[in-house]
């Protein structure tokens, strides 16, 4: 590992208790929801992690404790470095504070979790859907949200099915 | 059925001014069907006269749930609806996703295969520049260079149509390697593009470059400070005219992309003219690149010989027993990843463009993202736009050159 992220870990895991994993060569560092936003203050300002590559979350369903992780990709443009942050979330009413004051492009990248994994993000300034029509029902990354298919029409069956397919029809 | 709610304004009131609630300010819907947004971006927008006061896009018209869809398939079969995200750029979808599972199971990728992958990489960054330029000078006005673009871009769908099939979507980049290997003739179709372009671009530069009708409309248009480019995460391009020398081709070489001689170029001013000059520039280094690939592609196999991973060619099914079993297992059950994850980025001609995957064992991922460009480009717009005219919204939507596919994957 390389001297000065091996300083910025030791600084995480000292200050917020983080635990630093290596897998493939890239480091990433797990930070209860409550420290993220000191967390990437302390990387951004201290150990320049300038830009926020990436911001995603995963669902590990139906595990629920914890079901989700949120993770993060920090890039230092000066250092040439990259880190990856988790955030262990409960599966029930999952909300944590947004990272936006640190780094503004979260922005629609919250806005895309909230959409897809109904994450909700604390003092986020315009938590919309974002890629869903406004009205949708559910979040579709959840791994309990079916994928949906198209059912075969067979001569023998297509008034059966065509009864029940979902037409945009009046 | 719940029953159906109209959006109301009430939502959106934290994004536009106190002066669009008196009736000061007009409210104006912009796209999704409009020429000018390159696709489906709909932007609603908050004017006095013909000021752009608040413009907030609205993106989602082109979701396909790409992602949700990877994680039903097998890593092998997900491969192919990675062309179909950034359409302008599906060589270089099929690198990343390939050089992702090629960390997450730790896969060798032959000399050749690897030289190939960076050659098709580069002409698809020049189509993609090309389409670009094309279509940002239209909306400025300028017809002839549409045609002069498409017209260049097509040798280059010619040269991906004879090692893929298709001229677009051809998943040829394939875990371990390349579907198979270049034909005979790559070597002269490519040779004769070299010879064409550099021309071809001195013309596209003839006729916008000094152009003083172009200069007016991207001179000083939304300008974007280095600070504001790395606070909101834009890169490519547009981060590089604007001052900042981030290109992961150099930072963080992948595929071997530290071999070849090439400058990132760079501009100070930030404007939407910077922008132009520094992806012009990229094409010519684009075109050195390829030129220094072709001339020391080696021989060799084109794909991993890691039968646990890498189906076999088909030319050995009907000798082999093991081969058939092979192909049949990949084919159906998929090789099982380990536990973990990985984030593989790459420069597009747009931009970053990272996977994050997931294993968690099997054979399908357990997630798939896609940190896409244009996604983290677009969300400048607002702040590029504002006090602009509406005409000049037009250029901006150009110059930070999306590809709506790449926005709502």
């Amino acid at each position: 590992m390389d001297d000065h992220l091996n300083s910025a870990v030791s600084a995480l895991t000292e200050r917020f208790g983080a635990e630093a994993s290596e897998f493939r060569g890239q480091v990433s560092l797990l930070v209860s929801a409550e420290n993220i936003v000191a967390a990437c203050q302390a990387l951004r300002d201290e150990f320049h992690f300038e830009m926020l590559s990436g911001e995603t979350a995963v669902d590990y369903w139906p595990q629920q404790e914890p079901r989700f992780h949120l993770v993060y990709q920090l890039h230092s443009l000066s250092r040439n470095l990259r880190v990856g942050l988790r955030v262990p979330l409960d599966g029930n009413a999952p909300s944590l504070p947004t990272i936006e004051g640190v780094y503004p492009a979260a922005n629609w990248h919250e806005r895309e979790i909230w959409d897809m994994f109904g994450i909700r993000f604390e003092g986020h300034s315009d938590l919309r859907r974002i890629l869903m029509p406004y009205d949708w029902e559910g979040h579709p990354l959840r791994k309990d949200y079916p994928l949906g298919y198209e059912e075969v029409q067979f001569s023998f069956n297509y008034a059966e099915i065509n009864q029940r397919k979902p037409y945009a029809k009046e | 059925m719940v029953e159906k709610t109209e959006i109301t304004l009430d939502e959106l009131r934290h994004l536009i001014s106190d002066r669009a609630v008196e009736g000061e300010t007009v409210l104006l819907n912009m796209g999704p069907q409009h020429p000018s947004t390159h696709g489906v971006l709909r932007l609603l927008l908050e004017l006095d006269g013909e000021l752009v006061i608040n413009c907030i896009p609205d993106v989602g018209f082109l979701h396909t749930g790409v992602e949700k869809n990877m994680e039903a398939k097998t890593y092998l079969k997900a491969a192919v609806m990675t062309d179909r995200l950034d359409y302008l750029n599906t060589v270089g979808n099929n690198l990343v996703y390939c050089l992702a599972i090629e960390k997450l199971v730790e896969l060798e990728v032959p000399p050749r295969a690897q030289v190939v992958r960076v050659l098709l990489t580069e002409l698809q960054r020049i189509a993609s520049h090309l389409v670009w330029l094309g279509t940002h000078a239209l909306d400025l006005a300028a017809m002839s260079v549409f045609l002069y673009c498409f017209r260049e871009r097509e040798f280059i769908l010619d040269i991906l149509e004879m090692c893929g099939g298709q001229r677009m979507m051809a998943t040829y980049i394939r875990p371990g390697g390349l579907w198979r290997d270049v034909p005979g003739e790559f070597d002269p179709a490519v040779r004769q593009f070299l010879k064409i372009l550099p021309a071809r671009i001195d013309e596209y530069e003839a006729m916008l470059t000094k152009n003083p009708l172009f200069l007016e409309r991207t001179r000083r248009i939304g300008v974007l400070s280095p600070e504001n480019a790395i606070r909101w995460s834009v890169t490519g391009p547009s981060l590089r005219a604007s001052g900042v020398n981030l290109d992961l081709r150099k930072a963080q070489p992948y595929s071997g992309y530290e071999q070849y001689d090439f400058d990132v170029p760079t501009h100070s001013d930030g404007d939407t003219y910077a922008r132009y000059v520094v992806r012009i520039e990229e094409m010519r280094q684009s075109l050195r690149i390829v030129q220094q690939a072709l001339d020391k592609l080696p021989n060799g196999p084109v794909r991993s010989n890691n039968r646990k991973f890498v189906p076999p060619p088909r030319s050995e099914l009907g000798t082999s027993m093991e081969a058939v079993i092979h192909h049949f297992k990949l084919w159906t059950e998929g090789f099982p990843a380990p536990q973990g994850s990985v984030y593989v980025p790459v420069e597009s001609p747009r931009g970053e463009l990272g996977v994050y995957l997931e294993g968690d064992g099997g054979p399908k991922p357990l997630r798939v993202y896609w940190r896409t460009p244009s996604f983290l480009n677009l969300q400048i717009l607002p702040l590029l736009s504002k006090g602009h005219l509406v005409a000049d919204l037009v250029a901006l939507i150009g110059t930070v050159d999306i590809v709506l596919g790449d926005v709502d994957r």
